[in-house]
């Protein structure tokens, strides 16, 4: 299997997105979202710079402002002298023992300025929380061409360097390299290198060889007329050129698109990488507007894939009736029970449908049509108590039939309530079991070890995972031993083992 | 209804001068047959599994002639039914017999020179049937210590059932080729010494085969155990 295609799979397989996070996700221009001591903290505009943190990625809640922490509660006198008393578009980085927090403080744009705020941890409630004020870092007077907002910090993992693109539609993003140690630039009598052109929102990743620069095109603040788009180039150098999928330099208008409208929500931007490891990245964004929210503007996370050299804006699990596929082996998640086939038995050279003999009338137009097989038509003779799982070749019979539900006030993770895994047309769900193995269980109680985890992974493929396993005592993920044998064990980002895909059944 | 005898001498002797083979060619009843290919005699007291973790030492039970259902229901029934005496709990010797249905049927100690044991070379040689048949097998491993959460992972040709030390740990069913790791059983402990591996294949039609290894906690195949066919 190539995992493009996997990916494209899945990109069919899940057309519209789910609920854009659980709580108080309403924010504009969000930072990358960060994880300090198990939580995760995002910041955004508004006054102050709101902040906003969640205990598992999934309930967000606000939580105060930065500047509440600063003298006056506003931006230091040199970067309000440079840029402007405004406080918009911040993003955050940890380097060494420290965290930066670079924010958007314009006057009137383009005469803007980006500052530097220092602490040691993003914890409000610790006795350490303090933000000390760094001053201006970049700024813009409002005759060059750039606008000197929406910092975007990135850490070059090939050598530890450190650095800041910004920009705002007058004129060029452009990229100058931080001091790790201070935050402020390294080379300030350096001229900042421009970059890309006619875009905002401007932040740096990398992968496999290639510096990825994604910005946002269109326009903003407009709700559901906002034409926010997100898009993407790629260089070999951190300085750039680069260049989109059409060979289109980003400094003459190019990107290749990575996100727009869909679904129920209306303009992305502001990208964010949340890489959580094992193979698991996620992307941040906010959208102009979230209809499912009365058009407010919101936070979102979601997988990031990677197909052919370039990310992939992935879907958040949604609920449905889905095969569980071993990607291992292709075999099937199901119930052990005996199989009925669809539409009956017959023969293997019988005259039936489906029978070597031809089947139907017997003139090579076929019979009838056979309905699908649901729980209803075949489990009567299912075992009524807890029922072992395994997997089977798939022939589209109840017991391999899978309804995925998100379950209501169980939590999440970043992007997505847990949910509950049941065999279609039953409440027979899917649970972990104390000796790592795994079971259905007749009815769902709401139990952690029957609430899962389904995370997609880079290539397309999802990793399954119980909310927890109280015995195991560390986290386990489904996985498939053998052509037949699920089980559960840590995850292995390097095997097919514990990787699965979903698929309409 | 069913008989245990040892093997007559000249027998023993006639199978140790033909020495690629295990299949006692008296047995071949009309036809005779060229021996199986991919089986030897065990020559040796006991043998550790391939590299790859591969039990390649069995006893096997000449076929029992049996419906040939593979459905999960009538492997079941097929193999709970008594067709000789403790079949669940003897530890059979080469040559001896057991009489099913009122046919005798000999246990050959065979090793496979392959990761899987060739059911169908093995009645072919001994102009037994192939089709519609149930084999038993049974080996033992020696484990060198308590070795705790292996798995037991097969395949067979087809339908299979097995069992580990007296439990049932694997079934698979239904028309369905040798796959290493096919079927894999729950977490088990081998303890120290000799454990009884048994097996139940049925077949309807074709090629008929089966392999069998141990894997540990990481999935690893499990090479440091010794098979004797002997529980001592």
């Amino acid at each position: 299997m190539t995992r493009s295609g996997v990916a494209a799979a899945a990109a069919l397989l899940l057309v519209s997105p789910v609920l854009a996070l659980d709580g108080q996700p309403g924010m504009h221009d969000p930072s990358t979202v960060v994880v300090h001591e198990s939580r995760f903290y995002v910041y955004a505009t508004g006054g102050g710079l709101p902040i906003a943190i969640s205990d598992d990625g999934w309930t967000w809640r606000r939580a105060g402002t930065l500047m509440q922490a600063l003298p006056g509660g506003r931006p230091g006198p040199d970067v309000i002298a440079r840029g402007g008393n405004n406080t918009w578009a911040p993003d955050v980085i940890r380097s060494g023992d420290k965290y930066f927090i670079y924010y958007s403080a314009p006057g009137t744009q383009p005469k803007s300025a980006i500052g530097l705020l220092v602490g040691k941890t993003l914890d409000p409630e610790s006795p350490d929380y303090k933000w000390d004020d760094g001053g201006p870092v970049v700024w813009s007077d409002g005759l060059e061409d750039s606008n000197a907002i929406d910092p975007g910090v990135f850490r070059d993992p090939t050598n530890g360097t450190l650095w800041l693109t910004y920009g705002s539609y007058f004129g060029y993003i452009r990229l100058v390299e931080l001091n790790p140690k201070t935050g402020k630039r390294l080379y300030p009598d350096r001229k900042p290198v421009n970059i890309a052109i006619n875009s905002e929102a401007s932040i740096m990743i990398f992968r496999d060889g290639w510096y990825y620069l994604l910005v946002t095109h269109g326009s903003c603040c407009a709700g559901a007329n906002s034409s926010y788009n997100i898009r993407m180039g790629r260089a070999k150098k951190v300085t750039g050129p680069f260049i989109d999928n059409m060979g289109i330099d980003m400094l003459q208008g190019g990107g290749m698109l990575f996100l727009g409208s869909g679904g129920r929500f209306i303009g992305p931007g502001h990208f964010g990488l949340l890489d959580l490891g094992d193979d698991v990245q996620k992307f941040s964004c906010h959208y102009e507007a979230d209809l499912d929210r009365g058009g407010i503007s919101v936070l979102d996370i979601r997988p990031l894939l990677w197909r052919d050299g370039w990310p992939v804006a992935g879907e958040n699990f949604k609920a449905g009736t889905y095969r569980i596929e071993s990607a291992r082996t292709g075999t099937a998640l199901e119930l052990a029970v005996q199989g009925t086939p669809v539409g009956g038995p017959r023969g293997r050279g019988g005259a039936g449908p489906g029978g070597r003999g031809g089947g139907g009338r017997g003139d090579g137009r076929g019979g009838d049509p056979i309905p699908a097989q649901d729980a209803a038509q075949v489990s009567a003779s299912w075992p009524s108590g807890p029922t072992a799982l395994r997997m089977s070749p798939y022939l589209l019979q109840a017991q391999q039939q899978w309804t995925i539900t998100p379950v209501a006030n169980a939590g999440g993770y970043p992007g997505s309530p847990y949910f509950k895994i049941t065999i279609a047309g039953t409440d027979r769900a899917l649970a972990a079991t104390d000796d790592r193995e795994l079971i259905v269980v007749p009815a769902f109680s709401g139990s952690p070890e029957q609430l899962w985890r389904i995370d997609q992974l880079t290539d397309g493929t999802y990793r399954v995972m119980p909310k927890a396993v109280p015995a195991a005592g560390e986290a386990l993920a489904l996985s498939a031993v053998g052509s037949s044998m699920p089980t559960l064990a840590r995850f292995n980002s390097n095997s097919d083992r514990q990787r699965w895909l979903f698929r309409t059944p | 209804m069913a008989v245990s005898t040892l093997r007559n001498v000249a027998v023993a002797i006639l199978g140790a001068v033909v020495a690629s083979i295990s299949i006692d060619p008296a047995r071949a009843q009309d036809v005779v047959r060229r021996p199986a290919a991919s089986l030897t005699r065990p020559a040796t007291p006991a043998k550790a599994p391939t590299a790859d973790g591969f039990l390649q030492r069995w006893l096997v039970l000449e076929p029992i002639r049996v419906a040939g259902q593979l459905t999960e229901s009538a492997v079941q029934t097929v193999v709970k039914i008594e067709h000789f005496p403790n079949q669940l709990t003897a530890i059979p010797r080469h040559g001896e017999t057991v009489t099913v249905g009122g046919t005798e049927l000999a246990w050959h100690a065979v090793d496979t020179v392959g990761y899987n044991v060739n059911l169908f070379h093995f009645a072919h040689a001994l102009n037994k049937p192939t089709s519609n048949v149930l084999f038993w097998a049974v080996t033992i491993v020696h484990a060198p210590r308590d070795l705790s959460g292996v798995r037991l992972a097969i395949g067979s040709n087809a339908a299979s059932v097995w069992w580990v030390n007296g439990a049932e740990v694997i079934g698979i069913y239904n028309d369905r080729q040798t796959v290493i790791d096919d079927g894999v059983s729950r977490r088990l402990t081998l303890k120290k010494g000799p454990n009884v591996i048994r097996a139940a294949i049925v077949n309807a039609g074709g090629a008929t085969d089966f392999c069998a290894r141990f894997l540990d906690g990481e999935d690893r195949p499990i090479t440091g155990l010794s098979i004797s066919l002997t529980n001592r």
